[in-house]
């Protein structure tokens, strides 16, 4: 990585701070999830910003700090897209950049169902050093990471993955099923994973007084993912699978915080994922950029 | 170059942040614009609320705290674009009309759990039943106090 490319990376996060510093603010009602998710989409207009990050443990070679940014916007009520921008820095070895991503999120049914379908479609435009892992998928395992970024960097990944969300909300819990097939266009075949999600808010009621530390802020759950092979040895063998408790906190000021500690359910698995995220939703960024733009008062 | 030209790409995506927020905060023009039309065809909707939800009474109607965490939810979630005191912007209708009113506190959960998807109304069922009764009951007091303002006791 370049010296200039090396202050980018930590520049643009820099500005990106700032530029959510003092938009006007709005309680994101955020699920904790990290992997799953959920049939919830972006409310039209608004933008959530964020930046997430996972300290990983590598068996056998370096320990890792992946980190990526996202930006997410509600294009209406039914249509989510999201551009991701991700990085990684491996311990005694090199901090790299290592791809986008290109989101998108629908939903096809109007009203509000039992269980509730969501379509996603994703490109990834990604490189062999990519460490984020943002989900679970084929043969993916622990010691794939053994490889040096230098060399990693080489491989050059385009991949679409596209997931069926089949979510629900029962009695203030959400229960969220997600099943994936993704292929990398490089002539491989399609590779399968799932994630499976559960979660409730500490307190169903909002308090009558504005409050950083009542129990309605805070999100509490599990989530589960993992991998399930590809098209010619699909199943559990030779696939990574962790366990994750997941904790969101949303604060009045517009902020959400999430942490998950997750752990590796089998020897193909990295021991422990230590993930952390900050987010800020910005309401009203359509309009902003509208008026910008010289559109709509 | 491949690394540059991705720094590069965040860089001025983020700045682009940067300099729509400052712009629209030195406009110093408000979010919500002004009161929108009125229109009785935008409130169909609610007549679409099938009886068995329609009926629905507020579980909360009697909670003395309702109508105040109802108003800090509406602050949070629907001024927006309904604007503070809910008599609607360019982006959503007003709250205050006979229309919304009149509807059963049933309706109107409903319409709150559901959502208006193809309209922009997003699905709000990620709030628990209890904040959207909340909500309710602080949608239905903005009547009242709309008709309060307008009573001729109000008046100086």
């Amino acid at each position: 990585m370049t010296s200039f490319s090396r202050l980018a990376l930590p520049g643009s996060f820099f500005l990106s701070v700032l530029s959510v510093c003092s938009p006007p603010p709005a309680l994101a009602q955020e699920n904790p999830y990290f992997v799953a998710y959920d049939h919830y989409l972006e409310e039209p207009g608004n933008l959530e910003i964020e930046y997430l990050s996972t300290l990983g443990t590598q068996r056998g070679g370096n320990n890792f700090h992946a980190f990526w940014a996202e930006f997410e916007y509600g294009a209406t009520a039914w249509w989510t897209t999201e551009v991701y921008l991700d990085g990684q820095t491996t311990f005694r070895d090199s901090t790299v950049f290592t791809g986008f991503r290109w989101e998108n999120r629908f939903r096809p049914l109007k009203r509000e169902h039992f269980i509730n379908p969501i379509f996603y479609v994703e490109y990834e435009n990604k490189n062999g050093a990519d460490k984020i892992l943002k989900e679970g998928e084929g043969h993916d395992v622990e010691s794939d990471f053994l490889v040096s970024n230098a060399e990693a960097r080489k491989e050059h990944i385009h991949e679409i993955e596209l997931k069926l969300i089949l979510s629900s909300t029962l009695k203030g819990w959400n229960f969220t099923e997600n099943t994936l097939a993704a292929k990398n266009l490089a002539n491989s075949p399609w590779e399968f994973g799932y994630a499976l999600g559960a979660s409730r808010p500490l307190a169903l009621k909002a308090s009558a007084k504005r409050c950083t530390l009542c129990p309605q802020n805070f999100v509490a759950g599990a989530e589960i993912y993992g991998g399930l092979g590809d098209r010619h040895s699909f199943g559990l063998h030779d696939t990574s699978h962790y366990l994750a408790p997941v904790l969101a906190w949303n604060l009045p000021s517009g902020w959400t915080l999430r942490i998950s500690p997750g752990f590796g359910l089998n020897d193909n698995s990295h021991r422990c994922l230590m993930r952390w995220g900050v987010s800020r939703e910005i309401t009203g960024f359509g309009s902003m950029v509208s008026r910008l733009l010289g559109g709509r008062k | 170059m491949r690394a540059i030209a991705a720094a590069l790409a965040v860089c001025t995506s983020f700045l682009v942040v940067s300099i729509v927020l400052a712009q629209s905060r030195n406009s110093g023009k408000p979010l919500v614009g002004a009161a929108s039309k009125y229109d009785p065809a935008i409130y169909g909707e609610l007549q679409k609320a099938p009886e068995k939800a329609r009926i629905r009474a507020n579980p909360l109607q009697n909670d003395p705290d309702a109508v105040a965490a109802g108003a800090i939810l509406f602050e949070q979630h629907c001024a927006e674009c309904h604007g503070n005191s809910g008599d609607g912007s360019h982006k959503a209708p007003s709250l205050l009309v006979p229309e919304v009113q009149s509807a059963t506190p049933g309706t109107l959960f409903w319409l709150l759990t559901n959502g208006v998807v193809r309209k922009k109304m997003p699905v709000w069922s990620k709030l628990p039943e209890p904040q959207r009764w909340q909500l309710v009951r602080y949608i239905k007091s903005l009547g009242k106090s709309a008709l309060a303002a307008e009573s001729p006791a109000a008046k100086p």
